[in-house]
């Protein structure tokens, strides 16, 4: 009866060229490798072709990192703080533009990448500008040094935010990086390059090349790569630790997760049901601490799952771009497909599957809103990361239960408690086995909180005051 | 009503049982639901749609120590022609002295007459006092009824108390619809303003609305959004449809579409109609023929092109 009426916000804000170069010294360069296309994945269309960094290209990013490093880390720390500064402010200056970009080359909708990864990314620098003329008081002695040039590699989930968490830290510390973004979402990285040009950052303090995997394994790989920071899977972690060991590269991961998210039944129900929406549907479920499995109570199993399917109902899938979309489109042809083999798989080992009557669009790559119940511990679906749109339902009969059922997967990365009972969040925090626990909420950010996992989850933690240890001499 | 609900006001233990034993309501999620919604960007031909809808469902109410028969009159000539061919709006709201006034001036136009009663704003009188008031309107012609509820017996925890009044005053009523206004500003937490919900609703509210209008804050998008839970979730368990009112600080055009966000997301299109969803205002309706003027023309005409009544 009330239809919205489409409110797209505007793409003309995007200046968006047909190709683009490596980020190297300063300066856009052709890549020496074959360049690939990015495409926006709700429609499939070509956005631009991107250059490819071969080994040689990294080594010279490498090399206009190790050079800007002597100048970058010598400047005093209120020095380095002013263009962080500048650069935050320039993000927010330029902040729809972005939106719309990551918008466009990501999948998500306009409204999360215009209020959540946005004004994250901004925050972010700005809150590391802060730490860099403070670094003696960070508790890591009287005047920690700068580790030298930083390899990092990041995924296509939150692309912007993944660099801010990266390089604002960086920076402040006082090292050069050379940055790898994913291969289907290079582009606000690339508008990032254009952002440290404007701010005239040193040349050489930050390098971006793209590829993909081929490169990434050349900017980790290089000898002269003082610290390898990665944001991805657990499968590629590995890969990457066996990689640096025993190179003396300092090494942080931040990798997969199969996070529970507990809803007792004295929880506030309705504010559970949007924190349950929030764990899974947010980005697509392309959360690596996304809330996968709901370990729900079993007393109020019916009540919640009715209200759950209801507002499931509501949900509003389709065109990224317009400002009252809920639920994207999902980034890859690869990633849906995987995450429909893992959905099939869910079904053919007899977990319930369920999704909203919901509309999906013809072109780009789509994945509906999907629930499974009665689903076991021994299920794939309940062990394996998804990463999409897939809510796996699982009950438990007393707080002990949940804790065990919450701690048994080889990950931690995070976890979500819904109760009214104040004792009760402090008891499971205790007990669970992951870096974030969220009390009554779930999927909430902010640059002052640590943020990292346990297990298989990954080492090291970014945010925070702890997040400059990763970038420190310590 | 489903028999597990029968019982519960059998006594004030029941009674306190049952509505300490509704799910809580955590500030930060409901708060963080409400301003999710409120970025709603309804434009175009949905704007107009809601724009329309939102005047049809305007109470417009004149509650000043200051009114008068003319006062009275010339809202009502308002009320039934806003402007232009928008459509009447749903009630003009009175105090019940004036109600008579009202009555003869909207005799068969199908705008309704509502009058606030039960001593109205604090609610601080007899409950015989209260009765008498609300007689009083429905004799004089009211259709409905804006009664208050006592917050002094609510924050006390004499539940029974204030539900007793509000089915003396629901039986007042006779054929008029009751509303009963929470005055939310005053319970002051989200839990209380689901325990006042679901007890009006209890004791056989037509409509809960918010405030009366001389509390600040008054009607807050997480306020609504609660109250819109609680009659979509009362409905399931009783089966009974009883509206909302948000009422007190619309004061924009952009405001009423909020709350038809709020309403169609979460109680659904059952309660998009004037039968069971109302904005309690009086400067809104100006605003509503500005920006639906704005729409037909593409342009913004002076205030002195809008009747001020």
């Amino acid at each position: 009866m009330f239809e919205y009426a489409p409110a797209p916000e505007s793409r003309d804000i995007v200046d968006l060229k047909s190709s683009y170069g490596l980020f190297i010294n300063g300066e856009f360069v052709d890549g020496s490798g074959p360049s690939f296309k990015t495409v926006n994945p709700a429609t499939e269309e070509t956005l631009a072709e991107v250059a490819t960094a071969t080994s040689d290209d990294v080594d010279r990013a490498v090399q206009a990192a190790r050079k800007a490093f002597g100048v970058w880390s010598a400047l005093p720390g209120t020095e380095r703080a002013k263009y962080l500064f500048r650069i935050a402010r320039i993000i927010q200056e330029r902040a729809r533009e972005l939106a719309v970009l990551e918008t466009l080359d990501n999948g998500k909708p306009i409204r999360e990448s215009r209020d959540v990864d946005l004004p994250l990314v901004a925050a972010h620098f700005f809150y590391y500008a802060g730490w860099a003329d403070k670094l003696e008081y960070a508790g890591f002695g009287p005047a920690p040094k700068p580790l030298g040039v930083a390899g990092q590699v990041i995924p296509w989930n939150f692309p912007l935010l993944m660099l801010a968490w990266k390089i604002a830290p960086a920076l402040a510390c006082g090292n050069t990086v050379v940055l790898k973004p994913a291969e289907t979402t290079p582009l606000t990285a690339l508008a990032f390059a254009d952002i440290c040009r404007q701010a005239d950052l040193p040349p050489g303090v930050v390098n971006i090349v793209t590829g993909a995997g081929e490169t990434g394994a050349a900017v980790v790989a290089h000898p002269d790569v003082d610290k390898v920071a990665f944001t991805g899977s657990t499968e590629v972690g590995r890969i990457i630790a066996r990689t640096v060991a025993g190179t003396g590269k300092k090494l942080t991961l931040e990798l997969g997760g199969k996070a529970a998210n507990i809803v007792f039944d004295d929880a506030a129900i309705d504010q559970a049901v949007e924190g349950i929406v929030n764990g899974i549907f947010f980005n697509q479920g392309h959360v690596c601490c996304a809330g996968s499995r709901l370990l729900v109570q079993e007393s109020i199993q019916d009540e919640l799952l009715a209200a759950l399917k209801r507002r499931l109902g509501t949900l509003r899938l389709g065109d990224p771009l317009d400002k009252n979309t809920d639920i994207g489109a999902i980034n890859s042809a690869d990633q849906l497909a995987k995450i429909r083999r893992l959905s099939d798989l869910g079904e053919a080992e007899g977990a319930e599957r369920w999704s909203p009557a919901c509309e999906l669009p013809d072109r780009g790559y789509w994945f509906p809103p999907t629930v499974f119940t009665g689903v076991a511990q021994s299920h794939s679906i309940a062990r394996e990361e998804i990463f999409g749109p897939v809510l796996s339902v699982l009950t438990f009969r007393t707080p002990a239960e949940a804790v065990e059922k919450a701690n048994n997967t080889p990950y931690g990365l995070s976890a979500g408690v819904w109760t009214e009972k104040g004792s009760r969040i402090l008891w499971l925090a205790d007990r669970l086995r992951a870096g974030v626990v969220w009390a009554n909420t779930f999927n909430r950010f902010d640059p002052t909180s640590p943020f990292g996992g346990y297990k298989e989850s990954g080492y090291g933690r970014e945010g925070g005051r702890h997040g400059l240890e990763a970038y420190l001499d310590v | 009503m489903t028999t597990s609900l029968a019982d519960v006001a059998s006594s004030d233990a029941a009674l306190r049982a049952f509505l300490h034993g509704l799910p809580g309501v955590d500030r930060v999620g409901a708060d963080q639901r409400a301003a999710m919604l409120g970025t709603r960007s309804i434009k175009t031909t949905a704007k107009a749609q809601a724009i329309d809808l939102a005047i049809s469902m305007v109470d417009l109410t004149t509650l000043e120590g200051a009114d008068t028969a003319g006062k009275v009159r010339a809202l009502c000539t308002k009320a039934v022609r806003p402007g232009g061919d928008a459509p009447s709006v749903a009630a003009v709201c009175v105090y019940p002295d004036l109600v008579g006034v009202a009555a003869e001036a909207l005799k068969g136009t199908g705008v309704k007459v509502a009058s606030v009663a039960t001593a109205f704003p604090s609610g601080r009188s007899s409950l015989e006092v209260k009765v008498s008031d609300t007689k009083l309107a429905v004799a004089a012609g009211a259709d409905e009824i804006d009664m208050v509820i006592d917050r002094g017996a609510f924050l006390s925890g004499q539940y029974m108390k204030v539900y007793e009044q509000i089915a003396a005053v629901k039986e007042a009523c006779g054929t008029a619809h009751l509303k009963v206004i929470l005055e939310t500003g005053e319970l002051s937490t989200y839990d209380n303003v689901r325990r006042a919900s679901w007890l009006a609703m209890l004791a056989g509210a037509d409509f809960i609305k918010t405030s009366t209008g001389k509390v600040s804050p008054a009607a807050t998008p997480p306020v609504t959004l609660i109250m819109l839970e609680a009659v979509r979730d009362f409905r399931d368990a009783t089966g009974r449809q009883v509206g909302v009112k948000p009422a007190g600080g619309i004061r924009t055009a952009k405001d009423a579409i909020k709350n038809l966000v709020l309403v169609n997301e979460t109680a659904g299109d059952d309660w998009l109609t004037p039968d069971w969803f109302r904005i309690g205002a009086s400067s809104l309706l100006n605003d509503l023929l500005m920006q639906r003027e704005k729409l037909a023309t593409g342009r913004y005409a002076g205030p002195d092109y809008f009747t001020l009544d």
